[in-house]
């Protein structure tokens, strides 16, 4: 039976990551070129993520936020330069290998048969099948699905949750796979004020616990309040990248968003504060 | 990743063990399910061998089979033991693989396409490897002896479904409507193939396909089972090992690679996996539809979509209907026998519409 199970199972001729140092390069881009559709999306993106830090991606609509994250998560492929995880580039490591080294959350969630939530999260645990980690299946589900706050949808139906708390189910699956990098696509996007800061302390868990964070973020207030550093996309380039403080400023941000934007500290702690410039809404 | 369905559920029990009530309430209806339908199956068998014009009760049956197998038991006297043998026995097997191959195969189909509705004989695979099998009928062909019409289907089968596959899917996925659409396109392109073959068939072959397209297994003999048995053997044994990306791959083809399943491998193994037990289903028992479609629905109202149940399950689950199909067939009307293909599509044609109406109404329209 063992001879058989292993002739069907992937997992066990694998090699497991193994963990990487605090600020060790964990995802390394160099002269990333994508080009879909005969469109340039990526021109030239140089970017590196380091274990133990939390990176925001933001920009504009159509800046290649979402393209350079699935570039990273090896769904599309590199028309020029590399994308290297754990030291290889993306393209050589197989769907298993991947699997146990990097975690993605898509933008939507979408099920195509009404699994229960907790089978949904449990998903996230299939690329340890087969290996020593297969023992803390349970701990890492309940867990993921504590930090996310949706174990009390636990026997409810995916299809039956509403568009937030999908979202927060997605997340809790892609928790659960305990992967040393995390890729998150609009993680915020769905969430209510309370959900939204909830998960980015969940990002900051993860990367005090030595993972690299990769987070693609519209609201710059929580980019600015979150992430160790921040690389604004725009037109497919890396506009600028550095910690909050330092690339959030008014004239860069104005001109990326084609908005004229005010950044002011917070008065308590400092942080950047992004707010639009509006003229005030006068009264007839 | 287990090979019989009995292993499938010892396997769920031990990789959740601490899942809490829910959990361990479905893990109950699990067992209970197949058991039930293991048992269900092994006494429709039992009572279906036993009944007809000539009757043999089953405890005579239990006791023939155990004498064969050499566990005692008694043989029956000789007429008994001929009609048996040589004409029920091998009507049963060839009910139970048709049955399982065609359960199967629509489980299977449903989760690779990601849609409810995919079912070989809804979408057209049927009807292809139909094709396959009426061409090498009306041309005489015997390369490969008594598996010719079976290879035939197989070819014909596996063609059709990488047309529908790659027709029907567009930037990943499969609109309901697109699938019917391509199903309905394939299943008249297939049918005027089969008008020419027919065109230019002579009065034998005419006869032998005309009985062969009703879908009935009055036929059967042991070298019928002898021709399907690897294919329909082959398909059933290896689904199950894809029962676990099955369900990975309802987050989606993209979110299933990132949780390690190499899509384009499974895709293609699965795709002849379901070639083979269509192929299987329609050489010797023409077009039967519906079954792959009715069979894993009702299961997955019972016990969730998992698919380490739902695959092995739509396997018992189809044997029983088509067991139960064909003995209706033949008592119903007794001394004469309805087409099981016909009665099948009675039954399942509404159910069909209802699905079908219920889709839409989840969806709000078909837009």
């Amino acid at each position: 039976m063992s001879a058989w199970k292993s002739l069907f199972s992937s997992g066990r001729s694998r090699t497991l990551p193994a963990p990487l140092p605090p600020g060790a390069a964990a995802i390394e881009v160099s002269g990333l070129h994508v080009r879909l559709g005969g469109r340039e999306v990526l021109a030239g993106i140089d970017l590196t993520a380091r274990a133990g830090e939390v990176l925001a991606l933001v920009g504009p609509n159509g800046a290649g936020k979402s393209t350079l994250l699935a570039a990273v998560a090896a769904d599309l492929a590199a028309t020029e330069g590399t994308v290297r995880i754990d030291g290889r580039p993306v393209g050589e490591w197989t769907a298993p290998e991947l699997a146990v080294r990097r975690s993605v959350l898509p933008q939507s969630a979408a099920l195509s048969f009404p699994f229960p939530v907790e089978d949904v999260v449990r998903m996230g645990r299939a690329p340890w099948a087969g290996t020593p980690q297969e023992d803390e299946d349970d701990l890492a589900v309940a867990g993921a699905m504590a930090a996310t706050e949706v174990t009390a949808f636990g026997p409810r139906p995916f299809s039956a949750l509403s568009g937030g708390e999908r979202a927060r189910v997605a997340l809790a699956r892609v928790l659960a796979q305990r992967a040393p990098v995390l890729l998150l696509d609009e993680p915020t996007a769905a969430l209510d004020l309370r959900h939204q800061e909830l998960v980015l302390r969940i990002c900051r868990e993860r990367a005090a616990a030595g993972d690299a964070v990769v987070v693609v973020l519209h609201d710059l207030g929580l980019a600015a309040a979150y992430a160790d550093r921040a690389a604004v996309l725009h037109g497919g380039r890396i506009a600028a990248c550095g910690p909050p403080a330092e690339v959030f400023g008014e004239e860069l941000l104005s001109r990326v968003y084609r908005q004229p934007v005010e950044v002011l500290p917070h008065p308590h702690t400092g942080t950047p504060l992004v707010i639009p410039r509006r003229t005030a809404l006068t009264t007839i | 990743m287990t090979a019989t369905t009995t292993s499938g559920t010892e396997r769920a029990d031990t990789t959740a063990p601490a899942a809490g009530p829910p959990a361990k309430g479905r893990r109950g209806t699990t067992f209970t399910l197949t058991t039930g339908l293991a048992v269900a199956l092994f006494v429709l068998a039992l009572v279906s061998a036993g009944l007809g014009t000539y009757h043999i009760s089953p405890g005579d049956v239990l006791a023939s089979v155990q004498h064969r197998i050499g566990l005692g038991g008694a043989p029956l006297d000789r007429v008994g033991e001929s009609v048996l043998w040589n004409i029920r026995l091998p009507r049963v097997v060839l009910a139970l693989l048709v049955g399982g191959s065609l359960g199967c195969a629509g489980a299977l189909m449903q989760g690779v396409f990601g849609n409810p509705l995919a079912e070989p004989g809804v979408i057209g695979i049927s009807a292809g490897a139909a094709v396959g099998a009426v061409a090498s009928i009306a041309l005489g062909l015997s390369f490969f002896g008594n598996w010719t019409v079976t290879f035939c289907a197989f070819v014909a089968g596996l063609g059709t479904v990488l047309l529908v596959y790659v027709l029907s899917r567009s930037g990943g996925k499969t609109e309901v409507v697109t699938l019917i659409l391509t199903g309905i396109a394939v299943n008249a392109f297939a049918g005027a193939l089969i008008g020419l073959a027919i065109f230019f068939a002579d009065n034998a072959q005419i006869t032998q396909i005309t009985f062969w397209q009703l879908g009935s297994l009055a036929q059967a003999t042991w070298p019928k089972v002898l021709a399907v048995l690897p294919c329909a053997l082959l398909g059933l044994l290896v689904a199950p090992f894809y029962a676990r990306k099955l369900d990975l791959l309802a987050l989606g083809e993209r979110p299933a690679r990132h949780l390690g399943v190499d899509v384009e491998k499974m895709r293609m193994a699965l795709v002849l996996v379901v070639a083979l037990l269509t192929a299987a289903a329609v050489a010797v028992a023409g077009i039967i539809t519906f079954v792959g479609l009715l069979v894993p629905h009702l299961l997955r109202m019972a016990n969730g979509p998992g698919h380490r149940f739902l695959v092995p399950g739509s396997a018992l689950g189809g044997a029983i209907v088509l067991l139960a199909g064909d003995l209706a067939a033949r008592t119903v009307a007794n001394p004469a026998e309805l087409p099981l293909g016909v009665l099948t599509a009675l039954f399942g044609s509404p159910f069909f519409f209802w699905l079908l109406r219920r889709t839409r109404r989840k969806q709000g329209g078909w837009a």
